[in-house]
């Protein structure tokens, strides 16, 4: 079992101002720890810190203090260690519009991943590497898939070549940055539900970074409520959402929206 | 279908058959009719400095009998004061034009990428430095810094290659503030992000992944090297501060101006170098705004003459004209 511990990591931007520099506390004192075969959600408003934190897990920041550790490991930075964290940790992106470069094919995409892995090393494997990771993600016929470019796919379509992209170096741990927010309401069930399939099928330790606590309750076992850079709540997803302590967390349970209570309120009327 | 599966995404691709790959042709600028009329006047110009110079005569030959006459049957274009045939004249001059267009596209094109996307993507006290030197060099004025370099050589050392290099090294630096302001913005794409994540190297990063989205920009500035260079070279030996010993169109200008060809009317001697140079500076700016089409298809869309392509009728044309004065 692999697990992937953030201890008391704070991240702090300087931003340069007409006065001077500030300072901006995006994550602040955050601990918590990833295990393979679980699910756990970050939920949080909009700059509370949950991109943060994928950027620091995926090592594109470096954390102001605090550590990240593999297994009890603090993590490597460089070279060969870096390979082998990647190899482990991997990210799908929020935008899958963005996420994509425009001028590559899909089989680039996740070929290039399958190639610095060594989990293929000539053509044919590579090719059957690609054709393994579509199928995965249910993008089928997958050779005339790997043919094609970003601009010819769906948002969600999109979506699923980063995903299988994530999934090429085989990881045991994976960081989805609020994988469907940039999706049509209509596909995201259908992402979400092949995000947890996948999760089931490889063991993987997922950290679902959401603003939506219905979908979070739904799929992840344990919820990490964050706001203005702390984590203010935690705990097992029912919980949290049913009874939550934190004034920020009681006003998003009660945003939500309940359809159950809902229907009540229309039978009583 | 169960409503289950409905809500799941059609994942299924339409089987209707597709290009396999993305072909050259795809990457090229659809074929307007400026790019057209552009690759047509350029190309014949190009194939004519390729050729030309293997069938004419020696420029400078030097005919017994006319001296500054029209044209006639065995000198197509007349001949120059001194008697020599202007149509070979021509010949060689554009050559050596376009020798002097292509050199300063290279170089500067290659010094504004090193100095624009190096800087941008490696930031930090780099690009400071870059950036630095990149406005220095644009600050300065660029034709009277060729002239100055210009006339500190010596004229048996002026050749077309000494001439292109000191064209280049003042032209490059605007192309590279651009270059910087594109990579800086593609840099921090997502997929730049992504790829990082994946385990790619820098330098791959750099060329596999960032430089493909610049090319249209380069090709670009690549043909606006070229205009720049062509002009400045004309503009140079005129003064008489171009290439010695070789034939440029700018040298054959600068030789009929000297010779009072403008003064006594012998027409067939400076209006042909010159339309040249005005015809191949037309041909490449034309090519330029199709290239500037690719980049903003903004630019592709405005006209009314595509919109009616789209087989809209003319009230819905005047909608949307009306929507974008909005």
């Amino acid at each position: 079992m692999t697990t992937l511990e953030f201890a008391n990591v704070t991240k702090q931007y300087r931003i340069r101002g007409k006065r001077g520099d500030n300072r901006l506390l995006a994550v602040n004192e955050v601990s918590f720890t990833l295990e393979s075969g679980k699910t756990v959600a970050l939920v949080g408003q909009s700059g509370s810190g949950k991109s943060t934190i994928a950027k620091l897990l995926m090592q594109l920041e470096r954390p102001t203090s605090g550590q990240i550790l593999v297994d009890g490991e603090p993590i490597r930075r460089h070279g060969r260690g870096l390979r082998e964290y990647r190899h482990q940790v991997q990210m799908v992106f929020q935008d899958p519009f963005a996420s994509l470069n425009p001028y590559h094919s899909v089989a680039h995409h996740l070929a290039r991943p399958l190639l610095i892995h060594g989990r293929a090393k000539t053509r044919a494997e590579v090719d059957a590497g690609v054709e393994r990771l579509l199928q995965r993600v249910r993008l089928v016929p997958a050779a005339e898939t790997a043919a094609k470019h970003p601009h010819e796919l769906s948002g969600g379509q999109r979506q699923r070549v980063a995903i299988a992209r994530a999934l090429a170096p085989e990881p045991r741990m994976l960081i989805a940055d609020e994988p469907v927010s940039m999706l049509d309401v209509s596909i995201r069930l259908g992402v979400l539900n092949l995000l947890a399939e996948l999760q089931r099928e490889d063991n993987l330790g997922v950290l679902y970074i959401t603003h939506d606590l219905a979908t979070a309750r739904h799929f992840c076992d344990e919820i990490l409520v964050m706001y203005q850079g702390r984590i203010v709540e935690r705990g097992p997803a029912d919980e949290v959402i049913l009874h939550p302590k934190h004034e920020y967390t009681k006003r998003l349970a009660a945003a939500a929206p309940n359809p159950e209570l809902r229907l009540k309120q229309i039978q009583k009327a | 279908m169960t409503s289950a599966i409905s809500l799941d995404e059609q994942a299924v691709m339409p089987t209707a058959p597709r290009p396999a790959r993305r072909s050259i042709a795809q990457l090229l600028p659809s074929r307007s009719p400026k790019l057209v009329v552009g690759l047509s006047i350029a190309g014949v110009i190009i194939l004519w400095a390729i050729i030309g110079p293997l069938i004419v005569g020696n420029p400078n030959a030097i005919s017994t009998s006319m001296f500054q006459t029209p044209g006639t049957a065995g000198h197509l274009l007349g001949t120059t004061q001194t008697g020599q045939d202007v149509w070979s004249q021509i010949a060689y001059g554009t050559r050596g034009s376009l020798i002097i267009g292509f050199s300063v596209g290279i170089i500067s094109t290659v010094l504004s990428a090193i100095f624009g996307i190096l800087g941008a993507y490696i930031g930090g006290a780099l690009d400071e430095t870059f950036a630095l030197f990149t406005n220095i060099v644009l600050v300065i004025p660029g034709l009277p810094l060729v002239i100055v370099i210009g006339n500190y050589i010596p004229v048996n050392q002026r050749g077309l290659f000494l001439i292109a290099i000191v064209l280049a090294l003042t032209g490059w630096a605007g192309s590279a503030r651009v270059l910087r302001a594109v990579t800086l913005s593609v840099r921090n794409r997502d997929y730049v992000a992504a790829s990082r994540v994946s385990g790619e190297k820098t330098w791959r990063i750099l060329v596999v992944e960032i430089l493909p989205n610049l090319i249209p920009v380069m090709a670009s500035q690549f043909v606006f090297a070229m205009i720049f260079a062509i002009l400045g070279e004309a503009g140079l030996s005129f003064l008489g501060l171009g290439a010695s010993n070789s034939f440029t169109l700018g040298t054959i200008l600068f030789q009929a101006y000297n010779d009072l060809a403008l003064t006594q009317g012998a027409w067939w001697w400076f209006v042909p170098p010159g339309l040249v140079i005005a015809l191949f500076g037309c041909a490449l700016s034309l090519i330029n705004f199709s290239i500037d089409e690719i980049i903003n298809p903004k630019l592709r869309n405005s006209t009314r003459a595509v919109r009616k392509k789209w087989g809209l009728s003319p009230a819905q044309i005047r909608q949307l004209d009306e929507e974008q004065i909005k």
